[in-house]
């Protein structure tokens, strides 16, 4: 086995130095009902690796790969170009292959891409301060929500309709057993998102309001009301970013007076990867909410020669040091997608960021022009950065993808599929473009939504 | 083979104790391989860029209803030869299993087979988008539904849900279940009972469920006190939270007892399988009255750690909770096409307690384990729990005549051996140790855990090393602790050798610096 380093000798000494007779004494304690004799049933038996790259290739194409097609889904995750170098950094063994920095004396490399990582981020979000990320975009909504009810003492969360469903959800079912309350609505189906509305379910009993910029349907539009809004009411802003791209061209939610930025990475360094691993970043713009913080921080200080270092630090909030106290029980997190985002992020550097942001730009309003000419096809929104949403006539969005799957499209995420049985949603199709959109997909994807609509009428 | 190496090296030709006055300072700060690297935010330029994109048109037409961003972000660029090496260069300060022995226990940090690492990268897996159509990604739902049967396999049990993203994500998914279950029948429960030796994750996750955590003690001989914990059980509790192997190394022979014993009072039972490589092929959890235990796929399926993640926390559920799991889940049709189970589908999805993340899971993970469990096979799997064990083993009889071994006596360890600072010289401790092991080219093992042992040493070797590369280790071990019981003071400021000394973590928390400044 490959894998396995000791050869029977090895084990023969070593068995003798331990005073035992075979392997299986060894498990003495395991009591006779719970052990087994042979190799468990149900599993193959070992293979090499031809045999077993051959098998999971069968498996991945089966698979519509995204980069083959004209490709426009994105609702929380996007498609974007991730230069060569950063697969080649992240797959160098010292970061590959190391644990969280607990011995920051030979922890530095990591230590010291994360203090880059949490000042890239916090920058990005207009924010003081960055942790060294949480699992995804979700679980860090629902973390920011948390630390809200801890910094107000309140127990109510207002969620924006326009926030992605997903992410409500995993709101609503944390929150259903802390007892918190969630006010949470469905998107209105208008050009423009409805802050007003917004503004008027915040109450004085109410931790923080929560919106995504842009938001599901592609919309954005100025926070700084919001914040004021729930600034005035004593409660905190949570900023929920699913495309950090869009703030190489957008005003940042921190510069909007957010309180708590969090946000789903993927889109740097990651990749689509079916979901997951992805990235949650997580920031605070007022630096005096930092214990209140879930997740790893790193922070720099100086080593016994008063060299300059990096620790993880402000520890007394997490759970290996607080157990039921701490703020969060997160322990490992997304350390090797930081470093992607991170050298990725890096390449870009401001110039890059913007760049890349106003190439997205330009191809999403080339797509929604071309795309509005579709008979029975309309564009929602009025702004957009680099996701829009078309109200299809004739069938069901949601069967329309299906359709357009078939014809070799991916041509976009239906609200149908994301809002399940509501009627007025199902009409919705959200249309994702990034650098990687040619001008060609978007002439495909015309086309073959024409065809798919003329369908059914 | 016990020679610390064959270069021809002797101890006599030792530098001295600071390790800095045998050659002339360096201009740089450098020393030959060992390379100073400054902040990204020190050497990256606003305007310098390592893509190359089309220039910003400022005439473009826009629809970014006036948000258009005017203040500069503050990001700094690097071209990508200077990226590579700036990167390359830190990376050269990191210890990675694949530079040597990381006996971190608890944490199985075993090696990561690099035909994962392809695989996961193929097209198939890698460039698909988690929303696309099912009939497009049949393929990725076939790998989530076959791991999660070879998972249930593994462990006797007979449900398993894939989203949680880590261990402790799992936890949280267990304890959601076990909360559910008890509302569905109308039973609130408020008491989390967690052994003293556990997980900090353990306490931490229970108190945010919102139950109130409360600890039982351990016996002298390291495990859970039984006789303790029945008389604490009640209507009241919810859940008992093990480790099993448990954290000082132990199987918990009494577990089934426990198990029933819990469920006698209506109570649920969580294994914390974070420990899973001891017995992974050897012992099913379901046969000991598991309900509910994650799987660190970054532990026992071998897919690597990152620097501190991601990881990936599959949840298996026994009969009385597996109707809570959450969603999305994959399923089978009668014509074998594979589907996700959301919240549309009303009567497929049952009770179950809600979303935890936004998509499917660690989908990444995934790969890499179903990769490794083909590699390995169930006669694989079962070797390597016992070459774990035998390891650990190795190393507890290896060093019990020199270092406190606390439970030696309670009969072989596990997948780790756990030792104390008994014996120390008064102001040597643990700490120093460890760091004394930095300078001998080793990664501590986990220390100061588990609490229940004074100045703990946790060593878990894993199956894959060799027997002279744990020889080797033992040698350095025994010579480290030989100077902490001889009173070395010298010991007290290592690692000597290490890019950095001992670095002042007071000082990082007492004034905050989490972002450059300038």
């Amino acid at each position: 086995m490959r894998y396995l380093p000791l050869t029977d000798n090895d084990r023969q000494a070593m068995l003798a130095k331990i005073g035992a007779a075979t392997v299986d004494d060894l498990f003495v304690d395991v009591p006779e009902v719970a052990r087994l004799d042979g190799p468990i049933h149900g599993l193959p038996m070992h293979a090499g690796e031809m045999a077993v790259e051959r098998h999971m290739k069968k498996l991945a194409a089966k698979n519509l790969v995204a980069g083959e097609v004209p490709f426009f889904l994105g609702a929380g995750a996007y498609r974007h170009h991730v230069p060569a170098s950063v697969d080649t950094i992240i797959q160098r063994g010292e970061f590959l292959t190391a644990y969280t920095p607990y011995q920051p004396e030979i922890a530095q490399g990591t230590l010291q891409m994360l203090l880059e990582f949490q000042t890239q981020v916090a920058r990005l979000f207009g924010c003081a301060v960055a942790n060294a990320s949480l699992y995804d975009g979700s679980t860090a909504c629902w973390e920011a929500v948390a630390m809200a009810t801890r910094v107000t003492r309140r127990k109510r969360a207002v969620l924006s309709g326009a926030l992605h469903p997903h992410y409500a959800q995993v709101v609503k079912t944390m929150a259903h057993f802390t007892g918190d309350t969630i006010a949470d609505a469905l998107p209105a189906i208008t050009a423009e998102p409805d802050l007003d509305g917004l503004m008027a379910r915040i109450d004085k009993e109410t931790a923080c309001v929560v919106v995504q910029y842009p938001d599901i349907l592609g919309r954005i539009s100025d926070l700084a009301a919001v914040a004021e809004a729930a600034h005035a009411k004593g409660a905190l802003l949570v900023v929920v970013n699913t495309e950090p791209v869009a703030l190489g061209a957008i005003k940042s939610p921190g510069e909007m007076g957010a309180d708590i930025v969090v946000g789903e990475g993927q889109s740097l360094g990651v990749g689509l990867q079916f979901g997951g691993p992805y990235l949650g970043l997580f920031a605070v713009r007022d630096p005096k909410h930092v214990r209140q913080m879930p997740g790893r921080l790193c922070g720099e200080t100086t080593d016994a020669e008063g060299k300059r270092g990096f620790v993880l630090t402000l520890s007394t909030r997490e759970q290996h040091i607080r157990r039921e106290k701490a703020t969060s029980n997160i322990c490992t997190n997304s350390g090797l997608c930081a470093l992607a985002f991170t050298v990725h992020m890096t390449l870009l550097g401001e110039r890059g960021l913007r760049e890349l942001a106003a190439e997205n730009h330009r191809l999403a309003c080339l797509a929604a022009d071309r795309l509005a000419k579709v008979p029975g096809v309309e564009v929602l929104n009025t702004a957009f950065f680099n996701e829009f949403t078309l109200m299809l006539g004739g069938k069901p969005a949601r069967e329309i993808t299906r359709d357009l799957a078939d014809r070799g499209v991916l041509g976009g995420v239906s609200l149908g599929r994301l809002y399940p049985g509501v009627d007025a949603l199902e009409h919705a199709l959200l249309v994702a473009v990034t650098e990687t959109t040619t001008e060609d997909d978007i002439e495909v994807l015309a086309r073959e939504l024409e065809a798919s609509i003329k369908e059914t009428v | 083979m016990n020679a610390p190496n064959q270069s021809g090296w002797k101890p006599e030709m030792t530098l001295a104790a600071d390790g800095m006055h045998n050659g002339p300072a360096t201009t740089t700060g450098n020393r030959a391989l060992m390379l100073e690297e400054p902040l990204l935010f020190e050497i990256g330029r606003a305007d310098v860029t390592g893509v190359d994109l089309p220039p910003v048109e400022a005439a473009a037409p826009t629809r970014l209803a006036g948000l258009a961003r005017s203040e500069t972000i503050g990001l700094v660029g690097l071209t990508e030869p200077e990226t590579v090496r700036h990167y390359t260069r830190l990376s050269r300060q990191n210890y990675g299993i694949d530079l040597g022995f990381f006996p971190l226990g608890s944490c199985t940090m075993k090696h990561n087979p690099r035909l994962n690492e392809k695989v996961a990268r193929l097209p198939g897996f890698a460039d698909i988008h988690p929303l696309a159509p099912q009939n497009a990604v049949q393929g990725a739902l076939e790998v989530i539904h076959q791991l999660g049967q070879w998972l249930c396999t593994l462990t006797g049990m007979p449900a398993v849900a894939m989203s949680p993203k880590a261990g402790a994500h799992g936890e949280l998914c267990g304890i959601l279940a076990i909360r559910a279950a008890h509302e569905a029948r109308g039973d609130a429960r408020e008491v989390v009972l967690v052994p003293e030796s556990a997980h900090g994750t353990n306490p931490a996750t229970a108190a945010f469920a919102n139950y109130r955590v409360e600890d039982i003690p351990a016996t002298p001989e390291g495990r859970v006190d039984v006789a303790a914990l029945k008389a604490r059980l009640g209507p009241d509790v919810a859940a008992v939270m093990i480790t099993n192997p448990n954290t000082c190394g132990l199987f918990e022979k009494d577990f089934r007892e426990i198990a029933d014993a819990v469920h006698a009072v209506g109570g649920y039972v969580y294994c914390d399988g974070a420990n899973f490589n001891a017995i992974v092929g050897k012992v099913r959890p379901g046969d000991l009255g598991v309900d509910a235990m994650h799987i660190n796929l970054h532990k026992t399926f071998s897919t690597p750690h990152g620097g501190g993640g991601p990881g990936s926390g599959p949840v298996v559920l026994s009969e009385a909770l597996a109707p809570y799991a959450p969603l999305p889940f994959v399923r089978q049709d009668a014509g074998g096409s594979y589907y996700l189970v959301e919240e549309e589908d009303r009567e497929e999805r049952g009770p179950t307690f809600g979303r935890m993340t936004a998509f499917h899971g660690q989908m990444g993970m995934f790969t890499r384990a179903l990769t490794y469990m083909l590699s390995h096979g169930a006669d694989g799997l079962k070797q390597v729990a016992e070459d774990a064990v035998l390891n650990a083993n190795y190393i507890l009889r290896s060093m019990e005549d020199i270092l406190h071994a606390p439970f030696a006596a309670s009969g072989p360890c596990m997948h780790e051996a756990l030792f104390g600072d008994k014996d120390f010289t008064e102001g040597l401790t643990t700490l120093d140790v460890a760091k004394g092991l930095i300078d001998e080219g080793y990664h501590p093992m986990t220390v100061y855990f588990p609490l229940v042992v004074h100045g703990a040493m946790l060593v878990e070797p894993t199956e894959t090393e060799s027997k002279a590369a744990i020889d080797q280790f033992i040698t350095a071990f025994r010579a480290v602790v030989e100077r902490a019981l001889s009173g070395d003071e010298a010991l007290k400021q290592a690692p000597y050798y290490a890019p950095r000394r001992r670095l002042d973590e007071t000082a990082a928390a007492r004034k905050p610096k989490l972002a450059f400044e300038g």
